[in-house]
């Protein structure tokens, strides 16, 4: 369980996190959407303290801290137990795709190479690619490198993965094998909080949908009622600017 | 007669083999102690830790900002006059010390830009991880680093091997020293520095071949 209590994060005088609650249960799956510059990246952030932010409490199983007060260790201990995808898959372009992902088993983890190696064929072969174990980042594709990220991700055995718009710097055409991959952590019911505007997949995957904008959580919910039933008027502002653009074969309810 | 005494040259070439290992052995310490030097200078300039920063700045710009030879000077006829206690300094202590410190200065703006050049998300995703900042920079960004920063220093060794050769002028017989001793005597000066030249010349050949077979390895994992 992961809990987040009046986290609040300034750059310069404006608070880009106002003030944000949010409790995460076991297996959940929550898809963050909203307008551009709202703070959904530093919401992300500040959860794997790649940011550090300016109050609020953090909370993930045993770890309880003020974030204020967080230690050097608290914060090792938040990163471990939170895994990051990022948005330009951001992998060591010193190693393989197979050392990627073991490469934090074996640092981190201090797990012997062998077994890392192991493990690591093991998630190569989940997300497709175990024909590319020894390729380097620069010889894949973007679609095969996000997997690997998100591949770097599952190894670490994090309490919670948090996806910061995985497929928005794909090419069109790699985007679905990225999107199938993220389904299919989530049918194994794999803890993941996602900041995305494929709305379909917000729609066919999450169990429930976070608006936010300004900063702060505006409305949430089952994504039948947030897109269905939008309370908010700025929710519906907002589904209504991104489903005119977004063409969705199915349609969006 | 021949327009070039070969016999001569010939004659010539064993005898400055005999120089040749104290020309690398300079070369090689300086090279040492100038990569240690440059890698702490550059570590204080990518963390701008506070004075020392400063301080770095200040070295790197008067090293880079006079010749090579006044450092020299400076170092051999100086030293001993400022510090009472170095009645004499040696002449191949005082060409190390002088190609150390002038060569770290340029060095050390290299390392730093290959530090810096490293992608930000990567240095992002080992964090996220739990990597440690030592872990970071062990595992990703230095051997990163490295690989950019590889050419130009291997560029300044090459330089600082014939830069030994200003060793001459403090009165070390090193190869350059030992080819005017033996010019002086014969009167075939031409003959004397076109085999020295050769001897640079071959040498710097030598470490280019290298240089190319190590780009080409530490290159492996970029090509597409
Ligand atoms: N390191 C930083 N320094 C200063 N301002 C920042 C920094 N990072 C983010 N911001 C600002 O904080 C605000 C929120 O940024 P954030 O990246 O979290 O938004 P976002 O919701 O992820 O937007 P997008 O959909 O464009 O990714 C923006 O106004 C941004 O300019
Ligand atoms: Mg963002």
């Amino acid at each position: 369980m992961i809990k987040v209590a009046g986290l609040i994060k300034r750059f310069g005088g404006t608070a880009v996190l106002d003030g944000i609650d949010l409790a995460i249960e076991q297996g959940e799956i929550i898809v963050v959407i909203g307008p551009s510059g709202t703070g959904k990246s530093t919401l992300l952030r500040c959860l794997n303290f790649l940011e550090r932010p300016d109050a609020g409490r953090l909370t993930i199983n045993d770890l309880d801290v003020d974030v204020t007060r967080a230690s050097r260790r608290d914060i090792l201990t938040a990163r471990r137990r939170t895994a990051f995808v990022f948005q330009n898959y951001a992998l060591f372009a010193n190693k393989t795709a197979l050392e990627n992902i073991a490469e934090g088993l074996i640092v981190v983890n201090r797990w012997p190479k062998e077994k890392a190696h192991a493990r690591a064929r093991e998630i190569l072969a989940r997300i497709g690619l175990a024909d590319k174990a020894d390729a380097y980042p620069a010889s894949l594709s973007g679609g095969q490198q996000q997997r690997v990220g998100i591949g770097r991700a599952m190894a670490a055995q994090a309490e919670v993965i948090l996806f910061d718009e995985p497929t928005s710097s794909l090419d069109p055409e790699w985007v679905e094998e990225v999107l199938e991959l993220m389904k299919q952590l989530a049918r194994e019911r794999q803890t993941m909080l996602v900041v995305t505007h494929e709305m379909s997949f917000a729609r066919d995957v999450a169990d429930r949908v976070i608006f936010m904008e300004g900063g702060r959580i505006v409305e949430q919910g089952p994504p039948d009622q947030l897109f269905g039933a939008p309370q908010d008027p700025r929710t519906r502002n907002f589904l209504r600017k991104v489903l005119a653009t977004q063409v969705s074969p199915e349609g969006v309810n | 007669m021949s327009l070039l005494d070969l016999d001569y040259m010939l004659g010539l070439a064993p005898i400055l083999m005999r120089y040749l290992p104290l020309t690398l052995e300079m070369a090689a310490a300086g090279m040492v102690l100038a990569l240690v030097l440059a890698c702490g200078l550059a570590v204080i300039r990518v963390l701008r830790i506070p004075g020392l920063n400063a301080a770095t700045l200040l070295f790197i710009s008067f090293f880079r900002g006079t010749p090579l030879l006044v450092q020299l000077f400076l170092f051999y006829y100086g030293l001993p006059q400022l510090l009472a206690f170095l009645t004499q300094i040696n002449g191949v202590t005082a060409t190390i010390m002088g190609l150390t410190l002038h060569f770290s200065a340029y060095m050390a703006e290299s390392i730093r830009a290959a530090i810096v050049g490293v992608d930000r998300s990567q240095t992002e995703a080992a964090l996220s991880i739990g990597m440690t900042n030592g872990q970071l920079m062990r595992r990703i960004v230095l051997p990163q680093a490295t690989r950019v920063a590889v050419p130009t220093l291997m560029n300044y060794f090459i330089d600082m091997i014939k830069a030994t050769s200003l060793a001459f002028t403090l009165g070390v017989t090193e190869l350059m020293g030992a080819t005017q001793k033996e010019a002086a005597g014969s009167f075939l000066y031409f003959e004397a520095f076109i085999t020295v030249a050769i001897f640079y010349w071959a040498i710097v050949e030598l470490l280019a071949w290298f240089q190319r077979r190590l780009e080409t390895r530490l290159n492996e994992a970029y090509r597409r």
